[in-house]
């Protein structure tokens, strides 16, 4: 036990060192020349001119808002629908059905989703052209600007088909600590009515559980870039895609006011973030007197119809965005307002896969590199945690969600301004590197609560036999979590898979992967381009599910235990 | 050297509170039985014993193994085997692997010695079978010859008969039994049944 505590005892201040520091750094490198000090630049004093500078800027004050409401609008709206899709439909056959499908919801990329969205809810696409065909409309798509409107509505429905899996997800994983049948039957036998007894003696359980992720997601929400710029408004964008902008100034001397943006962003969030913890108390005052009413019953069908209408229309609208994605990729033409294309070909396939290629293996490359570098990192962590017999604290939990929590956009810029300073080249390393910022957490998420939960004795038993802790780990602890390990890995893919802004900052807008590629292509309009990509995007952590889940029932075909775990 | 297992002076306590304190001498060949209520720290003395205690308790006194002290040696170089509740054979692993995994690496017929124990726990032909295809008593079986495989020089035995079917258990118990006395090793028994402390046949200790 000894010799395994020291061999990973280093393995904290590792996993901290990849989680804040490029964090702090970032955050340290994007203060200075927001007060206009960068001697690499010429700012050799400090001053307040790039944020006279930046309030300059028209239109400013109208990104701010559509940030701001972005996470918060996001964060309520995908709360609501999981947490009443939950009390209406818990242990029903919906439910079990919504489950079976939450990873595959989770493993369309963010921008895939919403260039699905795009396709289906602008006015030359599919719920349009359904309306038309049955006589509602003309021959023309009509005249509205929905994606891309002022408000960010679109952007925000794009966001809130992404989230809801993500919270629904979550908040399974949280359900078994907190033994809702035994809360159900305790409330349900003291003429409680299905809705009102989950919301009163399951959710107040469940929530501080999903906090975390919840505030993850209103900070995501509030600083995305990729849906942003396929969904949200254009002139002004949020403040994300503003900022992003005038960090890819060609002009050097924007970057002080780019600096500047950059930490307005951070203040942006956090302050979507404390609303939403005031929010949180006033709400938690108000539901105890509501708790404590007594009442049995409150309007339990209207509650129950609300979550699965919402639940189903996330589920469908990312399905039906899928569908036509899928059709874009293989029509020729598709004139509006036929809800079929004319022909089909694989010709759109053919003629994008030589460009394909390269961000293809670029996309594999960068994926595998930091899955596995991530997946190392959160093993050896686990371990230490096993052989010290100490779980990681709340402070390692709240360290693990930083990179989730801080806007990308703030500190990668930052991460950038460090790079040139020390003369480090853009390009495949440093984007790998900034990868495994965001994919760790991720990885180690979806790897702890397995790891904690299989039997201590089966390590010990290994001892006894006679086994180094070595051994132990590799013939006994690592075979018998196979098939968390794979999911872990599938996990940690798609998070690379999907990443914009790690990509397009560190490597300098030189780094080609299918995420940049399709976020390119969006402002272009060739739809039928665009389809290929995003299901190419779509198609590569679809695959590595399909593997985390079909390797473990191969190899363990003759292994009933082994099968029967999940 | 006097062969056998010592508990010498062993005392056990959590935040300051004793919990248990222990001397008892088990020879070669004997099964010691300790008895006591759940929560007593019965369990907590073998995982002293086999080096696995939490660290959450403080232990004092000294393990001694055939006159080496092992107090401070990590469980995988004391040379104590324990037998768990359950059989816990590796479900990823057949029946043979399970054998196999007993065996030291080194030894020389490891594939020989596996079947052999196959055989003697009347399972022969069951080599490559998927451990939970077996019935409680096999899985009993597989799980005693895995332990005696590794070559222990002492066993300790943490309830390993209370999940059985009552119909099973005086088998299974005899068995266990049986091997530690033939192959002469110490055995140290944890349980709450008085059966298992009269047919393991050695002092009981009550705590």
């Amino acid at each position: 036990m000894k010799v395994s505590t020291t061999v990973t005892g280093f393995i904290p201040g590792v996993a901290f060192t990849v989680l804040a520091g490029p964090v702090m750094i970032g955050l340290v490198f994007v203060l200075l020349p927001a007060f206009g000090y960068l001697p690499a630049l010429g700012g050799h004093a400090f001053s307040i001119d790039p944020w006279r500078q930046l309030f300059a800027v028209p239109g400013l004050w109208r990104s701010v808002s559509v940030s701001l409401a972005a996470g918060l609008v996001t964060g309520a709206a995908s709360l609501l629908i999981t947490g009443l899709f939950l009390a209406g439909f818990h242990g029903t056959r919906t439910f079990n059905a919504m489950r079976r499908l939450v990873s595959p919801l989770l493993a369309i990329p963010h921008a895939a989703a919403a260039l699905g969205l795009a396709f289906l809810i602008a006015p030359s696409g599919l719920i349009f052209r359904v309306f038309s065909s049955f006589g509602a409309g003309t021959d023309r798509p009509p005249d509205l600007l929905i994606v891309h409107d002022t408000w960010g509505l679109a952007m925000m429905a794009g966001l809130v088909v992404k989230e809801v899996p993500f919270l629904l997800l979550m908040a399974l994983a949280a359900l078994p600590q907190i033994d809702a049948p035994a809360r159900m039957a305790v409330a349900r036998t003291h003429g409680y009515r299905p809705v009102t007894a989950w919301l009163k003696a399951v959710a107040p359980a469940l929530y501080p559980l999903i906090r975390l992720p919840l505030l993850a997601v209103i900070a995501y929400s509030s600083s995305v870039v990729d849906v942003a710029v396929i969904l949200g408004p254009t002139n002004p964008p949020p403040l994300s895609v503003a900022v992003l902008r005038w960090q890819s100034d060609p002009d050097l001397s924007a970057r002080f006011m780019a600096s500047a943006g950059a930490l307005l962003q951070l203040g942006v969030t956090v302050l979507a973030l404390v609303l939403w913890l005031g929010a949180e108390r006033m709400v938690a005052w108000l539901a105890r007197a509501w708790m404590e009413s007594g009442s049995r019953q409150t309007q339990d069908r209207v509650l129950a119809a609300m979550g699965g209408a919402g639940m189903g229309l996330v589920a469908l609208s990312a399905m039906l965005g899928f569908v036509c994605l899928t059709i874009w990729s293989l029509a020729i033409s598709w004139r509006f307002p036929a809800l079929w294309p004319e022909t089909l070909t694989l010709a759109n396939w053919t003629h994008a896969l030589p460009a394909i290629s390269r961000p293809l293996s670029a996309t594999l490359a960068i994926g595998a590199v930091s899955t596995l570098v991530s997946f190392a990192i959160a093993l050896a962590a686990l371990e230490h945690e096993l052989s010290t017999g100490r779980p990681a604290g709340a402070w390692a939990m709240r360290l693990l969600y930083l990179p989730l929590v801080v806007p990308p956009v703030a500190f990668l810029f930052g991460l950038v301004i460090a790079a040139e300073a020390t003369g480090l080249t853009p390009g495949l390393v440093p984007v790998a590197i900034g990868h495994i910022t965001f994919v760790l957490p991720y990885v180690y998420l979806s790897l702890s609560e397995p790891y904690r939960r299989l039997d201590p004795r089966w390590g010990r038993l290994a001892m006894t036999l006679g086994r180094s802790p070595l051994r132990t780990f590799l013939s006994v602890r690592l075979p018998l979590l196979l098939a968390p390990c794979l999911t872990a890995l599938a996990v940690g893919f798609s998070v690379s898979v999907g990443q914009y802004l790690a990509t397009e900052l560190l490597g300098a807008g030189r780094v080609e992967t299918l995420t940049t590629e399709a976020v390119a292509l969006a402002s272009g309009g060739e739809r039928r381009v665009i389809g290929v990509w995003a299901l190419t995007q779509t198609l590569l952590p679809a695959i590595g599910f399909a593997l985390a889940i079909g390797i473990p029932r191969l190899v363990w075909h003759n292994r009933r235990a082994m099968l029967d775990q999940r | 050297m006097e062969r056998g297992l010592r508990l010498e002076n062993v005392r056990l306590s959590l935040a300051g509170q004793v919990l248990l304190s222990v001397d008892a001498k088990v020879s070669p060949g004997e099964v010691v039985t300790i008895m006591g209520p759940s929560g007593s720290g019965k369990s907590t003395l073998l995982a002293f014993a086999a080096g696995f205690l939490e660290p959450a308790f403080t232990a004092e006194g000294r393990i001694i193994l055939d006159g080496a002290d092992v107090t401070r040696l990590p469980p995988e170089r004391r040379h104590i085997g324990l037998l768990f509740q359950d059989p816990m054979l590796f479900p990823h692993l057949s029946v043979a692997g399970n054998l196999l995994f007993g065996v030291p690496p080194g030894v020389p017929d490891r594939r020989a010695r596996a079947a052999a124990a196959l055989e003697q726990a009347g399972l022969e032909g069951f080599g490559t079978r998927d451990p939970a295809t077996l019935s409680g008593g096999q899985k009993a079986r597989v799980a005693l010859m895995r332990l005696l495989l590794s070559e222990p020089s002492a066993v300790l035995l943490d309830e390993p008969f209370s999940k059985l079917d009552a119909a099973l258990k005086g088998d299974v118990r005899a068995y266990v039994f049986d091997r530690l006395r033939e192959r002469k090793l110490p055995g140290l028994l944890v349980t709450h049944d008085e059966a298992d402390a009269a047919a393991a046949g050695g002092p009981i200790i009550r705590i």
